[in-house]
Parts: C-alpha cells; sequence; structure tokens
C-alpha cells in the first residue's frame, strides 16, 4: 500500500522530502550551492596542498584545504567569490592557512571592485573561533580578516551565512558581525563566548552549558533574527539560502553598517537594568521599545 | 592599586581619561606628542561598573560600542584636516563573559569598534597600540588587530594570546607543562612577547627599566617611540599588508605568503 494514498502530508512533511539540505552539505558543496551552476571555480584546491605547516607538528593530521574552501564565480549572473568553512576539521577554528585564505580572497575581491569589476562576497562560517593549535598566528589572521572585511564591504555586500551546526563563536562571530548581512537557520548559534568557556569563567549560575534549550535561546538564529543581529532567517533548505543571498547581494551596500548603530545600541544597553540577569524576551522587548528615551 | 594600563594612560596623556556620560573603565583624552594633538584610549578596571562581568578590565558592551563612538568622533572631527594619531594603551585581561553581554551582542560591540580603528586607520589617522600589560583573545582583536603599528613592552607581564594557559589546557585536554613544551616547539602557541614578536606583527619591542611604574626616563623613551612609530604609520601602507611584509613573517608566515601568492596567481587565470 502507498501510504501517501492513504494519509494527507502537511506541507511542512512534504517540504522535508524535497528540501535540499545546507547543514549538511560539506564546505565545498556549501561554496557549489552558493555559487550560480557551472560556475564554480576553486582556488586552492586540494591538489595545491596548502596544509597547516603547525598541525603535523602536533601530532594531528592536516587537510588538503585546512578547512576552508575558497571558490570563485557568479551569483545571480554577477561576480562573486564564495567561502565555505568546514565545522567538521577542527571545528571550523582560524589556523593560519584557511585564515589567510579567507583574507586573501575578501582582499583580491575588493581589488576586482576597484577595478570597477563589482564582485560580492558571501562568506559561510562554521567555526569555534581561534585554532588554540595556532594560537597567535589565529589572532593574527583574523585581524587581517577584519580588516578586508571592512574594506570590500564598502565597495560590494559581504554576506555572512551561519547555518549549523557549529555556529559562529569567538574571532568568527566578530567577522560575521562586521558582515554587511548576516543570514541564519533556527539550528545555527551566534556568540562571541561560547557557553562551555561562560561556565568555565563565570559559573554554572552564570551559564549552565548543558543546558542547550535555553543556550540556543540565547544566542540561536530564531533570537538573533528577532533582535536585529542578523536579516534573514531561512529554514534549512539549500535553495532558500541560496535565495536569501541572491536577494541580498541585489541590495547592495547598505546605508548604515550595523557596526555604526553606536546610539542606537548605546541606548538599548541606558533601558537594561543590568542589576539583575536577562531573559532572551527581556531583550526583544528592550529592542522593541527602541531603547532608553 | 591602579593598573598597570591605567598608569601608563595616565602617565602618557596627563589625565585619568574620564570624559561625562562614558563608562569608567574606558580612558580617553588628547595631549600633545612630538608637536600634534594625539590621542589616547585604554581600558581599566571599574569596581563601580554597571557590568559586573566587565569591571575588571575586561572588553565588554559599553567598552565597544563607547570605544567605537570615540575613535568615529576623532574621524569626524578631522575628516578636513590632517588625521591625529590615535594611541591604544592595551592592558586588558579578556572580552568579558557572561549571560548578559551574550544576550545583548558582545560580538557586535566589539566588532563596532573593530570597524572603527580599522576605518580611522584607512582614514589615514595612525592607529598605535602600545601593549603594556594583557592583550588576551578579544582584547587583542579589538584594540591592537587593527593597528597600523604594535608596540610591546618586553616583560614577563605582557600577554598576548588567544586564550589563558590554564583554559586552554582544559579545552586541548593537555597539561600546562604540555603547552609549556610546545611552545618551545611551536612559536605561534608560546606565551612570552618574544615568540609573538618572531611572527611579524610586532613593530618593535620596547625593553622599558620598571614597567610597572612609568617614570621620566622611561616616559621619554616610550614618547620617542610612540613618535617613530607614528612617523612609520604616515609612511606605510595604510592596510595591515606591512605585517606580512616584516622579516618576522618572511620567516614564520610562509605558509601565508604561499596562500596570497598562489591565490593570486589563480584569481585571475583564464576561464575565470
Amino acid at each position: 500500500m502507498n501510504p501517501s494514498e492513504t494519509f494527507e502530508l502537511s506541507p511542512e512533511v512534504v517540504a522535508l522530502g524535497t528540501r535540499r539540505s545546507y547543514i549538511e552539505l560539506g564546505a565545498r558543496d556549501r561554496a557549489r550551492q552558493l555559487l550560480d551552476p557551472g560556475t564554480f571555480r576553486e582556488l586552492l584546491g586540494p591538489f595545491d596542498r596548502l596544509e597547516s605547516p603547525w598541525l603535523p607538528m602536533q601530532g594531528i593530521v592536516p587537510q588538503s584545504d585546512d578547512g576552508c574552501v575558497v571558490a570563485k564565480g557568479a551569483i545571480g549572473g554577477k561576480p562573486a567569490v564564495a567561502i565555505a568553512l568546514e565545522g567538521k576539521f577542527q571545528g571550523g577554528s582560524i589556523g593560519e592557512v584557511c585564515g589567510m585564505k579567507i583574507a586573501t580572497a575578501l582582499h583580491l575581491a575588493r581589488t576586482d571592485n576597484e577595478k570597477g569589476i563589482t564582485t560580492g562576497a558571501v562568506l559561510s562560517v562554521e567555526s569555534g573561533g581561534v585554532r588554540l593549535q595556532e594560537a597567535n598566528m589565529g589572532e593574527l589572521v583574523l585581524a587581517e580578516i577584519y580588516a578586508e572585511i571592512v574594506a570590500l564591504r564598502l565597495h560590494a555586500p559581504v554576506i555572512a551565512v551561519v547555518a549549523g551546526m557549529t555556529g559562529a563563536f569567538g574571532g568568527m562571530s566578530l567577522a560575521t558581525a562586521l558582515c554587511s548581512h548576516v543570514v541564519m537557520t533556527r539550528q545555527a548559534r551566534l556568540s562571541m563566548n561560547g557557553p562551555e568557556v561562560i561556565e568555565l569563567e563565570a559559573g554554572v549560575e552564570e551559564l549552565d552549558a548543558r543546558d542547550k534549550p535555553f543556550i540556543w535561546s540565547l544566542c540561536g538564529g530564531a533570537q538573533r533574527f528577532a533582535t536585529g543581529f542578523a536579516d534573514r532567517l531561512v529554514e534549512d533548505d539549500a535553495a532558500q539560502v541560496s535565495a536569501a543571498v541572491v536577494d541580498l547581494l541585489r541590495q547592495g551596500v547598505p546605508e548604515v553598517f550595523r557596526t555604526s548603530m553606536i546610539d542606537l545600541f548605546l541606548s538599548r544597553l541606558a533601558a537594561l537594568d543590568t542589576g539583575r540577569q536577562w531573559t532572551p524576551g527581556d531583550i526583544r522587548e528592550t529592542w522593541a521599545k527602541g531603547g532608553a528615551r | 592599586m591602579t593598573s598597570r594600563g591605567r598608569r601608563w594612560f595616565e602617565a602618557l596623556a596627563g589625565s585619568t581619561g574620564a570624559n561625562p556620560g562614558y563608562p569608567g573603565s574606558l580612558l580617553a583624552a588628547d595631549r600633545e606628542l612630538g608637536g600634534e594633538r594625539v590621542a589616547y584610549i585604554g581600558l581599566a578596571p571599574d569596581p563601580g561598573s554597571r557590568f559586573p562581568r566587565a569591571s575588571h578590565g575586561e572588553v565588554g558592551l559599553e567598552e565597544g560600542w563607547f570605544g567605537a563612538k570615540f575613535v568615529r568622533s576623532l574621524i569626524a572631527a578631522d575628516r578636513n584636516g590632517t588625521p591625529r594619531p590615535i594611541i591604544t594603551v592595551v592592558d586588558s585581561k579578556s572580552q568579558a563573559y557572561g549571560r548578559r553581554e551574550e544576550l545583548a551582542g558582545i560580538h557586535l560591540a566589539a566588532a563596532a569598534v573593530i570597524a572603527a580603528f580599522a576605518e580611522a586607520r584607512m582614514a589615514g589617522h595612525p592607529v598605535i597600540a602600545l601593549i603594556v600589560g594583557r592583550a588576551v583573545s578579544g582584547s587583542f582583536l579589538t584594540l591592537c588587530g587593527q593597528a597600523n603599528r604594535i608596540l610591546a613592552f618586553n616583560d614577563p607581564e605582557v600577554l598576548v594570546h588567544a586564550m589563558y594557559k590554564d583554559a586552554a589546557a582544559r579545552i586541548t585536554r593537555r597539561s600546562v607543562a604540555e603547552l609549556d613544551q610546545l611552545g618551545e616547539r611551536i612559536v605561534p602557541m608560546a606565551y612570552d612577547i618574544g615568540s609573538f614578536a618572531k611572527l611579524g606583527g610586532l613593530h618593535r619591542l620596547l625593553d622599558v627599566a620598571l614597567p610597572d611604574a612609568p617614570g621620566p626616563a622611561t616616559l621619554d623613551q616610550v614618547q620617542s617611540a610612540l613618535v617613530e612609530a607614528i612617523a612609520a604609520a604616515r609612511s606605510g601602507p595604510r592596510d595591515l599588508s606591512g605585517r606580512l611584509e616584516s622579516p618576522g613573517a618572511r620567516e614564520l608566515r610562509r605558509a601565508s605568503l604561499e596562500v596570497r601568492r598562489k591565490m593570486t596567481e589563480q584569481w585571475s587565470e583564464p576561464g575565470a
């Protein structure tokens, strides 16, 4: 018996069957997904064998792309570069090679823009932050990534996609915040300090890292979108992710970057009572009121 | 006891750096140096902070947003004149770790001050970081990362790193002794400022007598180094390429240079 003849399936369930997950894609397939069909051209691919020089010195097996795929191509018919981090390799952590790949790709995109070739960038982030095995090298390349985002975003949109399941933490949460636009799924988290580190530094009464639903309510995609830290909230659907990116690239350079909304955020901070802990609802309410008046 | 960061800020800026409406942790003032006005910015512990997790000299929500406000006020003020040097006097434990911080978006507050420093540098302000104490993790990224030139005291209490040793040991499941051993072989993992200097990110290391107590002679020495760094910043590029082209980077960032060379080559290959 064919079940579909017997049961009426809800549209959500039907969609699950036809939808292609973005989260389940590896970095290379994500970059391919973000670019227009047939335009994907990988730079520094696995055959170039640019691996971390620091991991083998510590008995850790390196990866031939160092957990970062950079591909040139087109998005919505216009030149673009897609950069995707691989959360499954060293937690998407930023070491010398993968960090330098990001910074250089953004730099070359800016150079093209300065020559009159409008080139946007999309950065698919899955990262726990600095790779502790390359510690200070990670700090240096992160600074270079930030410098390139700030320079490029004046010319063309730099879109961050945070899909999960790793999320965007530490130094890469800052990179995400510097981008012109941010796309998230409900499964993704965007947060500077990981819950384990907060619990370690501030105690379990500050944050219980094992309380997963609470962690997601603090920094998951739904909360980040509701409180304006993300511009789009999409389902875990590769086509929806792509459509959001195409649309945001079309919108061009925003009039005001989120990092320039100083008075707005200062008035919001002034309106919050710091004498007690806050709930995700407190933030939504304070933001809705527009902060202190 | 006042922090090393506060003592050096006050000695250099000739002021407590207190500003009406600003949090007590954020020190900001203008002073003459080398025949021109320069702006100093620093962080110091503020036991009276509204944010308990940011009261020990951490970069928190207010430090990020007010820091961005101050730097952007300098860019606006100098738009039609000579962009004045901006000097950060760095002694900051880390970013603030707390629930309130994450809820209100400390990642964006930190990004806001980074963007302000980067845009100041791009507008021609010589941005100089003077590391007199700690510059760990988010403190390095926010207060030093975008500087044209970074100076640091050559002193055991000066620390640039991704994470403090005890926390790094726990997270990477290693002992502190193992981390020390690794640091001897793997330069980016080492905790001493001399090793950090080898990576090419520093303009100069300063051997300062009595780094805890700025006196007339050491103040003069540090001011001369700042004047030199400002001149170097003005004559150099407005991006961060100088770090990668330094002798240290040519030795220890060969992989970075190889990435840059090969990707640049492949970027404009035919068929693109």
